[in-house]
Order: structure tokens, then sequence, then C-alpha cells
């Protein structure tokens, strides 16, 4: 928010740099690691992980999506990126697209899923039946929003370029 | 979710034209239809047979504080970017939409699992 009121360059570009590749690290680690991983594990084990992992998800990615949207979105418009003479604004308008497809993703199916998830095993007889298709479309959406992740990625270094 | 797209492709028409204004016929109908769609969904809700409202209510209320002040900084951000008049006001009512889908797909989705009556 001080980097948006101060207008600082260095500060945004900080903060959209940072927040979007931890955020792409991620995503693109929970979809390609933990993910895998996870089917490997014994029902029990899941459950353990789960438990002590999506708390710290719930807290983490959000702020890192609205610290990296804010701050970007306040760099395109220092450096002249939003107008629509600027000759990639294309490209600007597809990132935003993108953007859109895996806040859709991420709020509509993610984050539904680990909050459910979370009150699930805090009840005295967690059903296991609910978790693995609630973690099914945890992973499935993180599947999603990887793809988008990536598709980001190749937009950026486009504009940066 | 529709609702939430809808709202987004308001969001990303409008800032598509920033500085300038946009033509604000379309943002208004993508506004409208969103809103439509959320009364909809209450509206589906409402009839739900033995749902349990009480774990319902306990989750949106916390993501619905935790939305307000997300909208609130991307409210200000516009603001602060000089986006004035008809365009603030949509962009605004968009943002409110936003602000309330959210807490509803994250509440309906928990108590859906949760029985009736409160322990």
């Amino acid at each position: 928010m001080i980097s948006i009121k101060g207008n600082w360059p260095w500060a945004l570009d900080f903060f959209h740099v940072v927040g979007g590749g931890l955020w792409t690290g991620a995503d693109l680690f929970m979809g390609f690691v933990i993910g895998p991983i996870m089917r490997r594990l014994t029902i029990p084990a899941r459950i353990e992980l789960t438990t002590r992992l999506m708390p710290k998800m719930l807290l983490i990615l959000p702020t890192l999506v609205t610290m990296t949207l804010a701050s970007g979105f306040q760099l395109a418009r220092l450096n002249g990126m939003l107008s629509t003479s600027y000759s990639r604004h294309t490209w600007v308008v597809v990132s935003m697209v993108v953007v859109a497809v895996m806040a859709i993703t991420a709020l509509g199916l993610l984050q539904p899923a680990n909050i459910a998830v979370l009150f699930e095993l805090r009840k005295e007889q967690p059903n296991p039946a609910v978790i693995a298709g609630l973690m099914q479309r945890f992973v499935y959406a993180a599947a999603v929003i990887g793809v988008m992740q990536v598709a980001t990625l190749l937009i950026m270094t486009r504009l940066a370029s | 979710m529709l609702s939430i797209a809808l709202v987004a492709a308001g969001v990303i028409y409008l800032a598509a034209y920033l500085p300038k204004h946009a033509p604000l016929g379309p943002a208004l109908a993508l506004l409208a239809a969103a809103v439509l769609v959320l009364a909809v969904n209450f509206a589906l809700l409402a009839r739900q047979p033995r749902f349990a409202w009480w774990r319902f209510w306990q989750v949106a209320g916390w993501m619905l504080l935790v939305y307000l002040v997300v909208a609130g900084m991307i409210a200000y951000a516009f603001v602060h970017d000089g986006t004035s008049g008809a365009v603030l006001v949509v962009m605004t009512c968009l943002l409110a939409t936003f602000t309330l889908n959210v807490p509803l797909i994250s509440a309906y989705t928990v108590a859906r699992y949760e029985s009736r009556l409160e322990p």
C-alpha cells in the first residue's frame, strides 16, 4: 500500500517480481512435487500433512497474490503499459485474462476446498471420503493454476524484453 | 464462479481502456449479469433443505471481513490512479459483487458437509 501511495518504482518492482516469483514457485512446487508425493502417502500420513500444510497455504498464497497483482497493476500504470497506445498492449490484456482465470479457479475451487478440508479435519470423526474429494478438487485446481502460471511467465518475460 | 467470471470480464474490459474512459454499456451489462447470477445463487441457497446455516454464517462472516479489506485496497489503487466518475462507480459495484461472491462460495462449500444442527 505504501509503495502504491508513493509510486516508488523500485518498491513496486520488488513486490511484483518477488511476489510473482514466490507465488509461481509455490504453485508449481505444490503441483509437481507435493501433489505426487501426497498420492503415494498412506491416508493417515496425508491427513497429517494436510492438517499442517493447509493453514499455512491459506495464509501465504492470498497474501502473495494480492501483493503481486496490486503492485503489478500500479507498475503497468507507471510504465505506461496500460495505455492503449503501448505497442504490446495486447499482451497486457492477455495477461489480465490469464490472471482472471487464475483468480476464478483459486477463489471458486482452490480456496473453498482448502477451507472445507480444514473444517472437516477439526471434526471428532473426519469423513475420509469428503477430504479425498476436496483434495482431488484442490489438486486439479492447482494444476490449472500451474499451467496459467507458466503462461504468465511467458507473457511477463515477453513484456520485459 | 460464473458471477466472479462476469465481474472479472467487466474489470478487464474497463482496465483495458485505462487511462481513457471505456464505453460503459458492455461493463454495465456484465455488472447486471453478475448481480443477477449472484442473486440467483442466494435464492437457490435459501431454498436448501436441512442446510447448516450456523456454519455458513460463521465462515461467511470472517471471509467477508477479509475480502472487504482486499476490495478496499483495490478500490484505493483505482482512486489513487485517478479513476473517477461513472467508471469508478461501475468498478466499485463490480468489486462489491466480487466481495459478496467469494465468501458465499467458501461458506457454502464448508457448510454443505456440516450437520444442520449446531453442536
